[in-house]
Parts: structure tokens; C-alpha cells; sequence
């Protein structure tokens, strides 16, 4: 459906006060549940059209961080701006520039798709006509107009997550919230919400995105908050906080067993920049390599291939979300759940899906 | 979606986020449009307001009509308990306002309403005004039934519409206090349970099914205090002809009072809730 250009009205993002600033400013925020310290004194900024991260685990805060960030939820303590408004004493204003995606469909699921889209128009002031209209454009930008007359009830999981974009894009909002987008989805839809999110990115929006994936994180955020029970941990660039990771692991499946010491040898001794540490796993039948570049990936195959070694399987991995805290704490992830010191937390946490190259 | 429609125009928002009378009532129309469109994907929910007055009226005019006026004079009890049976339609409905806002809360979608720009009040005067619409579907239905059963007003349509648009009024007050019920209490079962504790000894020590003059003296002082009754004799008189000055003031001050300390109540409870 083609639109003409200046027909869809609303709160643009021009809207932002100010310009080339930070979008969102949080200072020593903090919220108690009863005894609980959901947040604990948080800072962080993000910067005018760009993708915050919020990197944590289950209990770490996130989504209490963007509760009160949507007016949700009144902080106790400390300042938050949000598009140059005060969380505390602006929330009308606030909450027209604002979009919020949380982890659980906020759409109303005996509505149908266009129902829901055509009563939030009207809620943000569109007019009837304008109001059907952006519906419809957003039914089919989030690929849903076939769907648009059935009862969200009766949509899958990804197309009721689309649809929850769908709705928070009506207001074209300059300030999105994305709460755990995609936990709970399988691959495909995963892809199909990041490309959206990237698509947002693309237009203008700055998003504050919650996530317990580093892959995630890296996919979409420019930079990285890490926190753990509601305090920022860590900070900075992906590419800062990757550095003090260490990158991505290679994981090679030799054809015959029996060659994996041979091979991890082969890769150490080869002498390929900026590469080293390449160690067998016996009990998963691997070779790993941790790698930074790309670049590293193709020499170490190439090599392997030239030795003659025969491969059965070939992967990389991003750091998991433990990983990553235990390179910027030196501890493991918390939970809410569990107490920190807790073992066997790895049903608790979850690790990143093996991104696949090509086998 | 083109650069270009994100550069469009702005429907010039009032910068201090202040919502306009017009806006809010725009606001309104989408949220109760909303509430119909649930009604209609879901016909179920309709089934309290379509067949309570049904059974009710049969139920209650065999089974207490020979009783009060007669063997084989239930036909005149019609006259007594419809007026009444429209004070306690009008209870019942309104106690569905509880368990909905209750189960409304634990869907994400009021996290979306209460992030938008909208005044948070409009959301549950949406859910107001459609549920006097299946008050009024429950009252009309309970009047054709009385009509088949015999139902004469002896003063005019018009005695017969106040009576309606004052059960309504107080009705619509009632509902006030479920919202409120729903918004404290965590489960929709336990609205449920506490409201029909509230609403047995209110319904039943009350002059809906009977007349108070056989009751006990401390009941009967109870009934005269007990606005279900002043409703109910506001109704029946303004039908079947009598004195109604005193009833109905009495039941539009408890309408009014009952608005004026539970809506806001309800309202600042929904805003702050989490």
C-alpha cells in the first residue's frame, strides 16, 4: 500500500526538544519492592538515535528500569529524563513520545489486528480516516494485512509480537522501549523482530532495548549497559565490551575424532595473526579458537583444508550472557531467582544459539 | 513507511500534555468501541445480562408471587417485583465491571493504554458507559418479560423511562465501587466472592422482593436506609403510581455520594497501580 507523502499525522520525532543530546538520561534510580531493591541506584544515557542494550539477567531490574521510565511505575529515588521530559513531573507529555514493546503482547487479544491499530490511531488523535489508514500501512509493513481481521487470539507468538510493534510504531515514537522483544521466540521470528527493530533504528528511533542475549545485543544495540541485581555492572561500546570478552569462539568438528589434538596443534603452531589459544575439547569432540575477525574464520578453515584434515561441522559462538559477566565481574550471572553463589545456573541463564557458518 | 511520512505534519499536541474535553471524549468513543467490539467477539459475555432478568422474574413471581398477593394472583406481584427486579439488574450488572477491570489488569494491554497519552480516567469511563448499555439491554429485556407477564404502568412512558434512567444513574454509581473492588483485590474469583457477600443481605433486606412492614423492626430500619429499596420504591411508584419525591432524591444522593467517594478513589487507584 503506497501512502501519500504528509498524510499521517501524529507526535513525530522532531518532537525531541533537544537535538543531538541523549534521548534518555537516567541518574540514581532507584525503586524498592518491599525490601527488594529492584533498582538500586542506576545511570545511563542514551544517545539521540541510537540502540542502548540493557544487558541482565532474570531479577537484574530491566524491565522495573523501563516501568518507571514509561510512567509505569514511580521511581523512589533519583532523576530520569525521557526525550527532555521529567519522568516525575512530565509524564503527559512523556508519554507521547514515547513506544513501549514489553515481553508479553499488549495488544487486546479478542480485537482483531486492524481493531487494535484503528484504537490506538484514535487514542494518539488521529482522525477516523487517518487513523484506518495507518492501520492498514502498518498491518502492512509488519507483514500481518492477511491476518488483519482475525482476533490476535488467534495469532502465533511472532505475529502478536509484530502486531505489539506494529502498535507502538502507530505514534511514530521517538523513543522506543523494547523489554526482552524477542525472548520466548524461535529463530525465524527472532530474525523477523530484529530486522524490524534495525528498520526503526534506521528511520531516526532511539531504543532502549532489555535483553538477556548477547547476541541480541550485539544484533541490534550500538552500545551496552550490563546490570545485575538493579545496578549497571558494566558500560560502554559492543566493540569495547566484546575486546574485554574476547571476541567469538570457532568451533570445528573434525570427521574423525581421533584428529582433534592433532588439529588443535596444526591451528596453534600455524602461526595465523592475532590468533592463539586454540584447545581440544574432548568431551564435545571439538577444537576451539577464539577468534575476532572474520578474516581469522576463513584462514583457520582455509589452513585446516590445506593440512587435509577432514570437517564435519563448523560454528561460532558469542559469548553467553555468563561469559560476558564473568569477564566484566569475574563472577558468575545472578538471578533473581537464585542466590548468586548458586551452581548449575545454566538452565537459569540463558547462553546464546550457535550462530551457524556454513558446514 | 517513507521519510516522508516521518517528517509529517504534527496534530499539534497541547504542549503541557493537558488532554482537551474533545480529545478525551474521542479517547472514550475508542475505548468503549473497544469494549462493544470484545462483547462481540466473545457473545458469552452477554448471557448474564440476556437471561438473569428472565430467570429472575419467572423464578421470583411463581415461586414468592402466590405467596405475597395471592394464589393465582401473581400476576399483580408482577407489578411489585419489576421495579425492584431493575434496582438489583442493576447490581448485578454492575458487579461484572468488577471481575472485568480485574482480569483486564492482568493483560499487558492497560500497560499500553497507561503509556499513552490518553487521561487515565477515560479507560474505565469507557468501560462505564458500556456497561449501562447491557444494563439497559438487561432492564429492557426484564421489561418485555414483564409486559408478557402482565406488567401494566398505570402512570405514563415517561414515569416508566425515569424509573429506567434512574436505576441506570444508580447503577452506573454501583459500578464505581466493583472498579474499585477490582482494582484492590488480586484475583477476579475473590471480586466475586467479596461482592456477593456485599450484595446478598443488601439485595434481600431490602424492599425488592417484598414489603418491609412484615420484616422485623431493626430490619425494616435497616431496608429504609438501604438505597436498593429507596430505588426500588422510586421505581415502583413512579410505574405503578405514589408518592416518589422522597425515594428518588434519596436514591440520586446515594448515587451521588457513592460516585463522589469511590470514582476518585478508583481513579487514583488505577493510576498508581503497578
Amino acid at each position: 500500500m503506497s501512502v501519500p507523502p504528509g498524510t499521517v499525522v501524529g507526535m513525530t520525532r522532531n518532537d525531541i526538544p533537544r537535538r543531538g543530546g541523549n534521548a534518555v538520561e537516567v541518574r540514581g534510580l532507584v525503586k524498592h519492592f518491599g525490601a527488594t531493591k529492584a533498582l538500586d541506584g542506576v545511570d545511563l544515557d542514551v544517545r539521540e538515535g541510537t540502540v542502548l542494550g540493557v544487558l541482565g539477567p532474570n531479577g537484574a531490574g530491566k524491565t522495573t528500569l523501563v516501568r518507571c521510565l514509561s510512567t509505569l511505575l514511580r521511581p523512589d529515588a533519583g532523576s530520569a529524563r525521557v526525550a527532555g521530559y521529567d519522568v516525575l513531573t512530565q509524564p503527559r507529555q512523556l508519554r507521547r513520545v514515547i513506544g513501549l514493546t514489553g515481553q508479553y503482547a499488549s495488544v487486546d487479544e479478542k480485537l482483531s489486528g486492524v481493531e487494535n491499530l484503528y484504537m490506538i490511531g484514535r487514542l494518539l488523535d488521529l482522525s477516523r480516516k487517518d487513523a484506518r489508514r495507518r492501520a492498514e500501512e502498518m498491518l502492512e509493513r509488519f507483514s500481518l494485512t492477511e491476518a488483519a481481521k482475525r482476533p490476535a487470539m488467534q495469532y502465533s507468538g511472532g505475529m502478536r509480537r509484530r502486531l505489539d510493534l506494529a502498535a507502538s510504531m502507530i505514534g511514530q515514537p521517538s523513543v522506543l522501549y523494547l523489554d526482552e522483544p524477542t525472548t520466548g521466540l524461535d529463530p525465524r521470528t527472532r530474525n523477523e523482530v530484529w530486522t524490524e527493530v534495525q528498520r526503526m533504528v534506521a528511520e531516526g528511533a532511539t531504543v532502549l532495548l532489555t535483553t538477556q542475549y548477547m547476541e541480541e545485543a550485539e544484533q541490534l544495540a550500538d552500545e551496552l549497559t550490563v546490570v545485575d541485581r538493579g545496578r549497571v555492572i558494566a558500560g560502554g561500546r559492543i566493540d569495547e565490551l566484546k575486546a574485554k570478552v574476547g571476541g567469538r569462539t570457532l568451533q570445528i568438528r573434525p570427521a574423525d575424532r581421533a584428529e582433534l589434538a592433532r588439529m588443535a596443534e596444526a591451528v596453534e603452531l600455524a602461526g595465523l595473526a592475532g590468533l592463539a589459544g586454540a584447545t581440544a575439547d574432548e568431551a564435545e569432540g571439538v577444537v576451539n579458537v577464539p577468534i575476532v575477525s572474520d578474516e581469522q574464520l576463513t584462514a583457520v578453515v582455509g589452513l585446516l583444508g590445506e593440512r587435509g584434515f577432514a570437517i564435519s561441522g563448523i560454528s561460532t559462538h558469542l559469548p553467553s550472557l555468563d561469559e560476558v559477566f564473568l569477564a566484566v565481574t569475574g563472577k558468575k550471572a545472578s538471578t533473581g531467582a537464585e542466590p548468586a553463589d548458586a551452581t548449575g545456573s545454566d538452565d537459569t541463564i540463558r547462553t546464546d544459539a550457535p550462530e551457524e557458518v556454513a558446514a | 513507511m517513507s521519510a516522508a511520512t516521518i517528517d509529517a505534519p504534527v496534530a499539534a499536541p497541547a504542549h503541557d500534555g493537558r488532554i482537551g474535553p474533545r480529545a478525551n471524549l474521542r479517547h472514550i468513543s475508542a475505548l468503549a468501541r473497544r469494549n462493544m467490539l470484545q462483547i462481540k467477539a466473545d457473545p458469552e459475555s452477554m448471557f448474564d445480562a440476556v437471561l438473569m432478568p428472565v430467570i429472575f422474574i419467572l423464578l421470583f413471581t411463581y415461586v414468592f408471587g402466590g405467596n405475597i398477593a395471592g394464589k393465582g394472583h401473581e400476576q399483580e406481584y408482577v407489578n411489585y417485583l419489576v421495579p425492584g427486579l431493575m434496582a438489583m439488574m442493576g447490581m448485578n450488572i454492575a458487579m461484572a465491571v468488577g471481575t472485568g477491570v480485574n482480569d483486564d489488569f492482568k493483560k499487558g494491554v492497560m500497560d499500553r493504554f497507561r503509556t499513552m497519552p490518553i487521561a487515565r480516567s477515560s479507560v474505565l469511563i469507557a468501560k462505564i458507559v458500556v456497561e449501562a448499555g447491557r444494563m439497559l439491554v438487561a432492564t429492557s429485556i426484564l421489561l418485555a418479560m414483564g409486559f408478557a407477564l402482565g406488567l401494566t404502568v398505570h402512570t405514563s412512558v415517561l414515569h416508566l423511562l425515569a424509573a429506567v434512567a434512574l436505576a441506570m444513574a444508580f447503577g452506573a454509581s454501583l459500578m464505581w465501587i466493583f472498579i474499585l473492588l477490582g482494582l484492590t483485590m488480586k484475583t477476579a474469583q475473590a471480586v466475586q466472592g467479596v461482592a456477593m457477600l456485599v450484595l446478598m443481605p443488601l439485595q434481600f433486606g431490602s424492599s425488592i422482593f417484598a414489603p418491609t412492614t412484615k420484616m422485623p423492626g431493626w430490619l425494616e430500619g435497616f431496608t429504609k436506609y438501604n438505597p436498593l429499596s429507596n430505588l426500588a420504591d422510586a421505581a415502583r411508584n413512579l410505574i405503578n403510581g405514589g408518592p416518589v419525591a422522597h425515594s428518588v432524591w434519596m436514591t440520586l444522593a446515594w448515587a451521588a455520594a457513592i460516585t463522589l467517594v469511590t470514582a476518585p478513589l478508583a481513579v487514583s487507584k488505577f493510576r498508581r497501580k503497578t
